[in-house]
């Protein structure tokens, strides 16, 4: 299905099952323990080896020599792979480094080997075994070391790394009021709790990979690349997903690793990679510096708005987009933003839930902050001010829908920002210093094509298959619901597959576009099964109505199975879509509200209570929703106040690599959280009218945070985290 | 080598095993009881949370051999999809859980978490050793604060729990 022109009225637009609070359908699985991840599939690939992986101890270099001799005579030993027997491999299209190291080494904690062995204890203690000398090169680690020296990355498309609307230097030169600032974000980890993990079983040259994974066709695909398959001979399983958050889109070492410890071992493999090499092994979201510039007039306009930004990554790896909002977030005639990439041989840089944006605006809404102030204007009231309802680079096209203002306005109203007193440092709650902060969320809604299988058998029930994954994210549900209402059906005569590549290719878990892709994947193959049904029940009439399991027009009702009677019907279509995102921008929107209070003496941060509004087209499922956001916002709260690789800037790795060492926040971090969602369709998104959420949820929390801690004690950081340390010396006087 | 034999889920399960085996490896590896997750293996984010003895531990830091004749409750024993117990029926009403990986050890150290209170188990955040503790919000939360969800289902975790232990959240 070509979807070229805005949606008009369809069956989704009935609201019967769609639109409601829905508790997850997988949710009595996952209570009980008894949905299926990765590594336990014990019923399909009995007595499966494990395998141990070997990270390298060097950030660069090569391997001098690797000495097995102790490993292999170890008790239980299968195998061992390494780069040196492994046969040739390729690369990913979605990898920047090999994920099987050796000789080269490209960063710290890049697989060297991975041994395989009867059980997990002996795998465990055979890997300390393999004996790795190593010639250590030196390799470039700082980031602000490197950014001189940054090169113009090249660009893609509409996304160039250097973009310029009228004269911002002589606009910001010449404004009345000016900002010049910089901010850096942290290098930051995913740390989703299920470890990349995978089982892998051969039979003959066909692979079955059960893993744990976002994007099954892409990651199918590299499969394929990397070890010299046909795509046809690879299969993947991932129906449940540990969580994601961007550090599962891709081929990672784990199934890499397990299917060649499977073919050397010839029985199935599973691999778990490891809590503390997670942090180095696989990817993270780069740290960024970023240089934001703000003109204005006295009343309050911006006329000159430049964002830079710097990041690090590996040879061949892309830059943090950190500028993405500014080029669309708030008007201003004299524009420019600029990307530059300094080359740095820590581990991989990719996608964190939202890349970009999710940096960007930690920067760019403590800078509007600022500029606010000194303008004597209220931080909500500035940004109102510069609501731009058309994209300021292209003045003709107009966003599909654009609600900021109306969420910072209705969030203001709730939260209580009128009891803010704007001046810093004067509320007080006995040993607290008070303060609120505000921050618009901004992030893209991207449209990929997605598709979906539909069957229906004699009683009735429905059936979706779909590579589509669920992260956590209720792509389970909303699929459900979508097929629900399409074909008439209560919720519970829907079955949802999800996360097999031998189901049609969706759009896939990213970017915050699975839910309004994949559903309306599986709206195209409902209106296809529809037609199928209608020709097979003897319907010739174009009104029909799918409704309580009955098929009916005019005076003529039929249950719907029946149309199955003689054999299972079945549909197959995809999404597609036109020109719309041309020629409109779609984004969605919100405001983020936080209140915290600061230890007047010790600094010790805590928050105190959260708000987010958010305008991002039809809510699918508002119970599953609600759940991306307050789950962005935690995350957001991390991104603030914890959240930090530390960086050895001599050895050239990241220091804090598990869950002990790297914060992220706990029950004890977080207050009740609250969220509105506007009533919003978009008819230029899908025929859905839906957009995403899950990455809107994270974009502005942490400088929503940063401006209340500003609002509480008038100390300004502009570097993140915003750990106490940064604060003790300029608390005011208690 | 050495042999171990304890109740899971109220079945008395004899094992022969490396002494090396984590509580956590003979339940998932041994018993092919998965419910109970591997998140960290060093006892650092609370997936892997089973009750012994009535209390909740981090079964990856602790080895098999050492609970001999003891009670294990996984949370497949808690409840079934068809029958759950209590507290995993509030989780799913509240959303308690996203991804679910960290789900089990939630609920398990949830429902440990009210016996510790009803015990009268003190926590950092408990103002007067020496009086009954109630079940605030700062008790709830600190409590639980070995259970991380990456997804960030706490405020809809804290929901859930309250709604079991009957006060508002």
């Amino acid at each position: 299905m070509k979807f070229d022109t805005p949606a008009t009225t369809n069956p989704i637009d009935q609201l019967k099952v769609i639109g409601h609070a829905t508790s997850r359908i997988e949710g009595p699985l996952k209570t009980t323990g008894r949905a299926t991840y990765a590594y336990e599939w014990h019923d399909r690939a009995a007595s499966a080896a494990y395998g141990y992986i070997v990270g390298s101890a060097i950030a660069k270099g090569r391997i001098a020599s690797m000495d097995l001799s102790r490993a292999k005579s170890a008790p239980g030993i299968i195998a061992i792979v390494t780069a040196e027997n492994a046969g040739k491999l390729g690369k990913g299209n979605y990898n920047t480094a090999k994920l099987l190291g050796g000789p080269d080494i490209d960063h710290y904690h890049q697989a060297v080997a991975v041994v395989v062995a009867e059980t997990f204890e002996q795998a465990r203690a055979a890997a300390q075994l393999v004996k790795v000398d190593y010639t250590a090169a030196k390799g470039s680690f700082d980031l602000s070391a490197g950014r001189d020296g940054a090169a113009k990355p090249p660009g893609r498309g509409d996304n160039q790394a250097d973009t310029t609307v009228g004269d911002f230097p002589g606009a910001f030169a010449s404004a009345p009021v000016q900002l010049d600032a910089t901010y850096t974000t942290p290098d930051q980890a995913h740390a989703m709790m299920e470890p990349h993990a995978s089982m892998a079983s051969w039979e003959g040259d066909k692979l079955t990979l059960w893993t744990s994974n976002q994007m099954i066709a892409w990651t199918t695909g590299d499969v394929a690349k990397t070890l010299g398959l046909p795509k046809e001979n690879v299969r993947l399983i991932s129906p449940f997903i540990g969580g994601g958050f961007g550090g599962k889109l891709f081929l990672r070492a784990d199934a890499v690793l397990a299917a060649l410890g499977a073919r050397a071992a010839n029985r199935p493999v599973k691999v778990a990679m490891q809590r503390p090499l997670m942090f180095n092994n696989t990817t993270h979201r780069p740290a960024t510096i970023q240089r934001i510039r703000i003109g204005a007039g006295r009343d309050g306009k911006i006329t000159a708005i430049g964002h830079e930004s710097w990041s690090g990554n590996l040879p061949e790896g892309r830059p943090e987009t950190a500028v993405n909002q500014t080029r669309l977030l708030y008007a201003g005639e004299n524009r420019m933003t600029a990307l530059r990439l300094a080359m740095l041989d820590l581990p991989e840089g990719n996608a964190m839930r939202a890349p970009g944006e999710a940096p960007g605006m930690m920067a760019l809404e403590i800078a509007m902050d600022e500029m606010a102030e000194r303008l004597g204007l209220d931080p909500i009231e500035f940004r109102a001010r510069n609501d731009t309802q058309v994209d300021p680079e292209h003045p003709n096209r107009p966003f599909s829908q654009r609600q900021l203002v109306e969420c910072m306005r209705i969030g203001a109203e709730r939260f209580g920002w009128s009891k803010r007193n704007a001046e810093p440092g004067k509320q007080r709650d006995g040993r607290w210093l008070v303060g609120m902060g505000v921050a618009a969320a901004f992030r893209n809604n991207l449209l990929m094509k997605s598709g979906a299988r539909v069957r229906l058998d004699g009683q009735g029930r429905v059936t979706v298959e779909t590579d589509m994954t669920d992260i956590g994210t209720g792509s389970y549900t909303i699929i459900a619901q979508t097929a629900a209402e399409m074909m008439g059906v209560p919720l519970d005569k829907v079955v949802v597959r999800l996360g097999d590549s031998s189901f049609p290719v969706s759009a896939g878990s990213g970017g915050q576009f699975g839910a309004n892709n994949s559903t309306s994947g599986v709206y195209a193959a409902c209106v296809k099964l529809r037609e199928a049904v209608a020709q097979k029940l003897g319907f010739n009439s174009a009104e029909i109505a799918f409704t309580d399991g009955q098929v009916s027009s005019g005076n003529r009702s039929v249950p719907l199975g029946q149309a199955a009677s003689g054999g299972e019907l079945s549909a197959e279509d995809s999404i597609e879509y036109g020109d719309l995102a041309k020629t409109h921008q779609q984004s969605t929107f919100g405001a983020h509200f936080v209140e915290l209070g600061v230890d007047v003496a010790t600094a010790e941060i805590r928050v105190r209570r959260m708000l987010a509004v958010c305008a991002a087209g039809r809510i699918l499922n508002p119970k599953t929703a609600r759940s991306q956001v307050i789950g962005a916002m935690t995350m957001g709260v991390g991104a603030a106040l914890m959240e930090e690789l530390a960086v050895d800037k001599r050895n050239g790795f990241f220091v804090n690599h598990d869950l002990a060492g790297y914060e992220v926040p706990v029950h004890a971090d977080i207050p009740h959280q609250d969220t509105i969602f506007l009533d919003e369709t978009d008819p230029m998104s899908s025929p859905m009218k839906a957009k995403g959420i899950a990455e809107l949820g994270i974009c502005g929390v942490a400088a929503a945070l940063a401006n209340a801690i500003y609002n509480a004690t008038g100390i300004r950081v502009r570097d993140y985290p915003i750990t106490l340390d940064k604060l003790l010396d300029h608390m005011p006087d208690a | 080598m050495a042999t171990v034999s304890f109740s899971v889920n109220g079945e008395v399960r004899a094992l022969k095993l490396d002494t090396r085996t984590t509580l956590l490896d003979a339940l998932r590896e041994h018993l092919h009881l998965t419910g109970t997750k591997k998140g960290c293996d060093h006892g650092q984010c609370g997936a892997c949370t089973v009750i012994v003895g009535g209390q909740r531990i981090n079964s990856c830091l602790t080895l098999a051999v050492m609970h001999e004749g003891e009670t294990v409750t996984t949370i497949e024993g808690l409840g079934t999809p068809e029958q759950m117990h209590p507290m995993q029926t509030a989780f799913v009403k509240h959303d308690g859980f996203q991804c679910g990986y960290c789900t089990p050890g939630q609920i398990c150290s949830a429902v440990a978490v009210l016996d510790e209170i009803k015990a009268g188990i003190p926590s950092h955040v408990t103002g007067d050793l020496n009086a009954v503790p109630h079940l605030t919000n700062a008790e709830l939360r600190e409590r639980m604060s070995g259970n991380i969800c990456r997804c960030g289902a706490y405020s809809n975790i804290a929901e859930a729990i309250t709604e079991i232990a009957g006060r508002p959240a």
